[in-house]
């Protein structure tokens, strides 16, 4: 059973409204246990809308959404849901509550009814997780845009929460504080096997997930693996969206005869692809 | 005539457990007609910054000039010229978007010089000639709700009220964050066409160096509250050491050209935009063989 499943999802924001919009459009997707996806896609083009489908904060006009076999629209279920599911958006700023970080990370476990010395455990090792421990007593508002970031992040897994879903989390950080985040979202990933959904517009961050699905006006335009996707620059660009460098650059000197390798994606394969054409050509 | 700081030092919350100090002793001139860009980390003292460039705060030590107008000038003679020079300095926000509330976009956009006391005919001018310079067709638009909007479409909506009160210099906190690819370049090309029509004096906070690289004549790097360098992007950008210390990165391009010479690929690494870089790269390859 597929972690994630959308069964043809449609969302109309003001029904029968002259402000009427169809934000998705019978959208089908279905994402795995221990997958990270990236999504791409313009402003508008129903990202967001998708991502708060994942947790019931939005329900669907038409359509299904199961997370592990749970249907959102079965309030009964939308608990447990939400239990697996962790948010993380994109102002950090309007998602931390309390006073003291510790009793921010707190705050989900509380709401479970989760015994004392057991959310201390968790708030511990969830701020771990995220290298946040030094700061457990800090005010929120004096930790920079990254850190906010994975207060959050570190709130979600105090929930054992087994997927991430998070909304462009990197839109309004600094390069360090985007890297931080990143990294971090990695990690879990990597080393905790969690389900990552990551809503971006930097198409390098999508470079390093499994596996992108590109929305283009309320539908999946396109899906696949990093290397599948960039390899067509015009059709992303097309979708008003970009490539990573290397693979720009690759593009154009390919296109002027330069006989570059074509599945480049980072920019050490790109250097090493031009050390080998030099070497080659000697 | 210019923005001028001289010697500016701002703490928060003095005196007290929190007290910061977000600016120290920082001196520059914007000479009419530049276009600066400010960046740095998040904390690093720049939105205190650009606060300070229209009066929202005024420094604890040092003075801001407009003009040659001290803004913090609260004495009887000198309180009237003080309103005016800070009117003369547009701010548009991180996120403007979220400021808008009119029930229509043409309404929206009329807030500010309604209130300096335009109306009628004069009033309607502004909001058209304000609309049009951000690219949303007057007739089409006027009328239709600002929450319809994309978010890059918005954002155009936002910065159009600001324009709207004929500002001289204008102050643009991150105008690209959260857009898109496209939405990023349409609002860019707006505001090169600004600086061009309106010979708008234009500063821009802003994290893309890239971005930094096309439009600015000179950057000033902020660490720590202080000013770590102004100068051209380019020469900038070649203090790589600074530019790290500061949390920034080169141009992704830049670096890319580094990395082939640390390889010994011998290109010219003096190429920022895409074009330039393909071209070093050509060339160097051809050099090769």
């Amino acid at each position: 059973m597929a972690f994630i499943k959308v069964e043809n999802l449609t969302h109309i924001y003001h029904p029968g409204t002259p402000q009427e919009s169809v934000a998705l459009d019978k959208v089908n997707l279905s994402i795995e246990a221990g997958e990270f996806v990236a999504v791409l896609g313009t402003n508008g083009s129903g990202k967001s809308t998708l991502a708060r489908h994942l947790n019931g904060l939005l329900l669907p006009t038409e359509g299904r959404c199961f997370i592990r076999g749970l249907d959102t629209c079965n309030e009964q279920e939308l608990w447990q849901i939400r239990q697996q599911i962790g948010m993380v958006f994109q102002n950090p700023d309007n998602q931390l509550i309390a006073a003291v970080v510790e009793d921010d990370v707190a705050f989900g476990p509380e709401n479970l009814g989760m015994d004392p010395q057991e959310i201390r455990a968790k708030v511990n090792a969830s701020l771990q997780a995220v290298n946040m421990a030094k700061y457990r007593t800090f005010a929120p508002h004096l930790l920079s845009g990254g850190q906010k970031q994975r207060i959050a992040i570190a709130g979600a897994l105090a929930m054992d929460t087994d997927c991430l879903v998070l909304d462009e989390p990197t839109a309004m950080l600094d390069p360090q504080g985007r890297e931080e985040v990143l990294r971090t979202v990695q990690k879990l990933h990597e080393e905790r096997g969690i389900t990552i959904v990551y809503i971006t517009h930097f198409m390098e961050e999508a470079s390093v997930a499994d596996r992108i699905v590109v929305m283009d006006k309320g539908q999946v335009a396109a899906d696949g693996t990093p290397r599948e996707i960039f390899a067509d620059v015009p059709g992303m660009k097309k979708c008003g969206l970009d490539v990573p460098l290397a693979v720009e650059v690759v593009w154009q000197l390919r296109h002027q005869g330069i006989k570059l390798p074509e599945d480049i994606l980072t920019e050490d394969e790109l250097v090493e692809a031009l050390e080998a054409y030099t070497c080659q050509s000697n | 005539m210019s923005i001028e700081l001289k010697q500016v030092s701002y703490t928060y919350m003095p005196k007290t457990p929190y007290e910061h100090k977000a600016l120290d002793d920082v001196s520059f001139t914007l000479d009419e007609g530049s276009f600066t860009a400010i960046a740095g980390h998040t904390g690093s003292g720049k939105s205190t910054l650009v606060q300070h460039l229209n009066g929202l705060l005024h420094p604890e030590c040092g003075q801001v000039l407009v003009d040659g107008v001290d803004l913090a000038d609260s004495s009887r003679t000198g309180r009237q010229a003080a309103k005016e020079a800070r009117n003369k300095v547009g701010m548009v926000f991180q996120y403007p978007e979220q400021q808008l509330f009119e029930e229509t976009i043409a309404a929206d956009i009329a807030f500010g010089p309604k209130n300096q006391g335009l109306e009628g005919e004069a009033l309607a001018k502004r909001v058209k000639e304000a609309m049009e310079l951000m690219g949303l067709d007057y007739a089409a638009y006027k009328d239709r709700s600002p929450f319809q909007l994309s978010g890059g479409q918005k954002r155009r909506v936002a910065i159009a009220g600001v324009l709207a009160l004929h500002p001289k210099y204008l102050v643009l906190d991150e105008p690209t964050a959260g857009l898109d690819p496209q939405g990023r370049e349409d609002l860019i090309q707006i505001i090169c066409r600004l600086r061009k029509k309106w010979k708008l004096t234009i500063v821009f906070v802003s994290h893309n160096m890239e971005d930094i690289a096309r439009l600015a004549d000179s950057v000033v790097i902020m660490n720590h509250g202080q000013m770590a360098i102004k100068a051209a992007p380019q020469a900038a950008f070649e203090q790589v050491g600074i530019l790290q210390a500061a949390g920034l990165q080169e141009p992704q391009m830049l670096h890319l050209l580094h990395r082939l010479q640390a390889v010994g690929l011998p290109v010219k690494a003096d190429g920022i935009q895409l074009a330039d870089g393909i071209h070093a790269i050509k060339e160097a390859l051809s050099h090769a063989k």
